[in-house]
């Protein structure tokens, strides 16, 4: 029973993982889209940044290389991932609520990159967890762990209130949308509550951790917290297949969209292959019979026909 | 207002309108229009419209699509509607937008953190109907309904909605109840983008139903396509316009102007509007003063569709895109320039510059450029001399959301503001952060039924609670004010807004492009070429 459940939580890792791959790739393989970005664009020169400029601003701007404003991306990009720095300028009150959730969150996967640092530590340095550094990290990770859950549950919970009495988001709201925070609600909830009722006799996180990792089933897990794994390892591999999975998406969304202002080279190329394509749009206008590609289409005017009756 | 529609309140049987608004249910405009006794009255649309054609969402109609006469031609729409559906999801035929498509359609949170920036929504009283989610949470419904063959799960997980002849005919209508002005886009924490939404619903009516507003399809692109332009001016007539053009400015400037056409290998191919020609001329007339002034070798072209720089495509049809797009280019090729230059057209500036971007190659790829930009390298190196004094009167600046958020240039028609008019003041908010017009999208060209009514009451509200707050200090008939607006269907809006509420007569706001106010600058030219007029 106890490898069965040490099973199904590196299973939800790995579908986790998997389904994140999947998910990316398929974004990545679509083809690239005609441009649409919308301004400010971070990598712009920074002069231009503060009030959202453009190359186009500046008389014959294609003689002159472009520059690529690595540093301001990366400036828009910190404060947006850890402080969700949009939702907080044009929705306060929701950033309210949404922030401590995903900040507890980040918390948690800092916690599970500790307890991984720990166990790399204690094993290729057996003892070390026992030594001031491997205190260091227990306090850590337990800090990191508490307020984690307890920011992730405080932050669901006040999502959820918010999506069931405010009217703006109940009338969108859907029943996996409800399930969703719920569910969150429910598995952070018995991990917090399974780690602070733990009996005395109870294995150590770090104990759990390794046992995990190694299938190991002779360690056993209060069955509150046992409860928390389960749930939080069957959510964990179903956010990739929902639109929760919001931090792959992120990255198309503003790096290959809003900010993508690149053309020529690959583009050039693919966008060429592209125009081959055989569309099959109804519509007499447009003249897409399936035999005819966009190049064609693109380069024929509709209105010749009828000019010759 | 009526009570607060769901999603599946689309797909509602008869031919109730879904949503009526009374002006007490609208945005209160800023003195001096807060008395709601004081403002025109909304003309309802008549019942011969309503007979005739397909008007069951709101109180307009900007499709004027027929009804259809029988429940077999309705069932006919409806799955001509689904396969376009489904190749909208389908690289062969939308490879052009499906990625950002994709996105938008599988990451929405549903946090309405976008209805707040849109002026549509927060002018018509939020009016759920104009929530920009409610449109896409329809589209996403129906996405992972009829595209992804959603099951009982997926309802569970997305929402249900049934697909029938009432709710494609409301999705036809509502899909030109935005003004794809992206701001609710710029908000989103996510990066999804309702504007797009609005776009590619407009595609699947025109690219495969064939369904399109005539402004925007028939008397638009299509005109374009077969006489060169959407003014329905053939080259013979935009060249004896200009003449009169040319004759009339050289008065009124004391300049000799005449307009260059079809010079080889000049620097620059400056396209304008058509409509300018037509409808403001003192535009095309400025134009041809500061570039001659400037010594700058230009010249237009008479080729196919190379006089006017419209490209209504990118509003709701690739293919017709593609190919205006194309016909630009070539006329730019034929002439061998070295930049075609963008008048003061929002629209015709980012079809051109940046959408067509990634489809112009090799030598397709001739340079682009904003006149903003050159205008303000005239401006700012003193090309010209100029004396700000002439153009003592106070100015504001509405920026096109076309050339502004969505291609970034913002300071350079600022710049030559803070120069040339001493009494400028900016809108607030401005910028990327601009409001749109209420014409965007080719809503400034439709004035079918009573869509201008819809324009000025619901969509321009934003724009014209705007100008009213940058003059509130100079409100009086006794001073002269001025809106520049860079951008021909801008202009458009803003003439049919001004007249609506008659703010010419009352409170003397007129409105502008910006090569007039530098000709009206300008030392070298007879005082007074901005007249005081109501045109």
């Amino acid at each position: 029973m106890i490898a069965l459940l040490y099973g199904v939580v590196l299973a939800g890792v790995v579908v986790f993982i998997m389904g994140t791959i999947a998910r990316a790739v398929g974004y990545a393989r679509q083809p690239i889209h005609l441009r649409w970005e919308l301004y400010p664009v971070p990598h712009e020169d920074p002069r231009r940044i503060r009030y959202g400029g453009s190359r186009y601003e500046e008389v014959d701007a294609w003689t002159r290389p472009r520059k690529f404003n690595l540093a301001g991306e990366v400036g828009f990009m910190v404060p947006e991932m850890l402080f969700l720095k949009g939702l907080r300028d044009f929705n306060r009150t929701l950033w309210r609520r949404s922030f401590p959730f995903h900040f507890g969150l980040y918390l948690l996967i800092g916690t599970i990159k500790l307890l991984l640092l720990t166990l790399i530590l204690e094993a290729l340095a057996p003892g070390v967890a026992a030594s001031p550094v491997g205190t260091a990290l227990h306090w850590l990770y337990t800090a990191t762990g508490l307020a984690g859950l307890v920011l992730a549950i405080g932050g669901a919970g006040a999502l959820l209130h918010r999506r069931l009495t405010d009217g703006n988001l109940r009338a969108y709201t859907v029943p996996g949308d409800v399930l969703n925070l719920v569910w969150f609600i429910a598995a952070l909830g018995c991990l917090l509550l399974g780690f602070l009722l733990r009996g005395p006799d109870a294995p150590s996180t770090t104990a759990i951790a390794w046992a995990i990792v190694t299938v190991n089933a002779a360690v056993t897990v209060p069955p509150l917290l046992a409860v928390g794994l389960v749930l939080s390892a069957v959510l964990v591999a179903y956010i990739p297949f929902t639109h929760m999975a919001h931090f792959v998406a992120k990255y198309f969304t503003y790096h290959t969209v809003r900010w993508d202002d690149r053309a020529g080279g690959r583009i050039e190329r693919k966008v060429a292959e592209y125009l081959t394509y055989r569309p099959t749009w109804g519509a007499p206008h447009v003249g897409a019979d399936g035999k005819r590609t966009w190049g064609e289409i693109a380069t024929t005017n509709p209105t010749e026909g009828e000019k010759k009756k | 207002m009526t009570d607060r529609l769901t999603p599946g309140d689309m797909a509602r049987a008869g031919k109730e309108p879904l949503l009526h608004l009374e002006p007490a249910d609208l945005k209160p405009l800023p003195a001096p229009l807060d008395e709601q006794t004081a403002l025109p009255s909304f003309k309802p649309l008549s019942s011969q419209a309503r007979e005739k054609f397909v008007c069951e969402l709101d109180d307009t109609c900007a499709v004027n699509f027929p009804r259809p006469k029988s429940p077999e031609e309705e069932r006919e729409l409806v799955v001509k509607f689904l396969a376009g559906l489904d190749k909208l999801f389908l690289a062969e035929n939308n490879w052009a937008f499906l990625q950002p498509l994709v996105l938008t359609m599988e990451h929405c949170a549903k946090c309405q953190t976008c209805s707040e920036a849109c002026h549509i929504y927060e002018s018509s009283g939020k009016a759920e109907l104009y929530r920009p989610t409610y449109r896409s949470e329809i589209m996403r419904r129906l996405y992972f309904k009829y595209v992804k063959h959603g099951g009982f799960l997926s309802a569970w997980q997305h929402g249900d909605i049934e697909c029938n002849w009432p709710l494609v005919a409301r999705l036809m209508e509502l899909s030109y109840r935005c003004n794809l002005c992206r701001r609710c886009a710029q908000t989103c924490p996510i990066g999804a983008d309702n504007g797009l939404v609005a776009h590619e619903l407009r595609k699947i009516f025109s690219m495969e139903m064939g369904i399109a507003p005539k402004e925007l399809h028939e008397k638009g692109s299509m005109l374009q396509l077969e006489v060169g332009s959407s003014t329905g001016m053939s080259a013979m007539v935009v060249k004896d316009n200009l003449e009169f053009i040319d004759e009339d400015t050289s008065e009124k400037t004391g300049i000799k102007v005449e307009t260059p056409w079809d010079q080889d290998g000049a620097d620059v191919l400056l396209i304008h509007n058509a409509g300018e020609i037509l409808a403001w001329p003192e535009n095309p007339g400025a134009f041809a003063v500061i570039l001659n002034a400037a010594g700058i070798t230009w010249t237009l072209s008479s080729e196919l569709a190379g006089y006017d720089s419209i490209n209504y495509g990118v509003w709701y049809d690739d293919a017709q895109f593609a190919r205006v797009a194309l016909k630009h280019i070539e006329a730019a090729k034929k002439l061998k320039v070295k930049k075609i230059v963008l008048g003061e057209c929002g629209h015709a500036h980012k079809a051109l510059t940046v959408i067509a971007d990634r489809l112009l190659s090799g030598d397709m790829n001739i340079p682009r450029e904003s006149a903003m930009t050159l205008l303000h390298d005239i401006v700012m190196h003193d090309r010209i001399r100029l004396d700000p004094s002439r153009n003592d009167f106070p100015v504001t600046l509405h920026d096109p959301c076309n050339l502004v958020r969505l291609m970034g240039i913002v300071e350079p028609q600022r710049e030559i503001l803070r120069k040339i008019a001493p009494r400028f003041r900016e809108m607030w908010p401005h910028g990327v952060d601009n409001y749109c017009c209420g014409g965007g999208s080719g809503f400034a060209i439709m004035s079918g039924n009573n869509f201008a009514d819809w324009r000025a009451q619901v969509s321009g509200r934003k724009k014209l609670e705007q100008i009213l707050n940058a003059f509130k200090d100079c409100l009086d008939p006794e001073t002269p004010k001025y809106v520049c607006a860079p951008c021909s269907n801008c202009k458009g809006q803003l003439r049919d807004l001004i007249n609506y509420y008659d703010l010419w007569e009352k409170h003397r706001i007129l409105y502008g492009g910006l090569a007039e106010l530098i000709v009206n600058a300008m030392v070298d030219v007879k005082p007074g070429f901005i007249e005081w007029e109501w045109h």
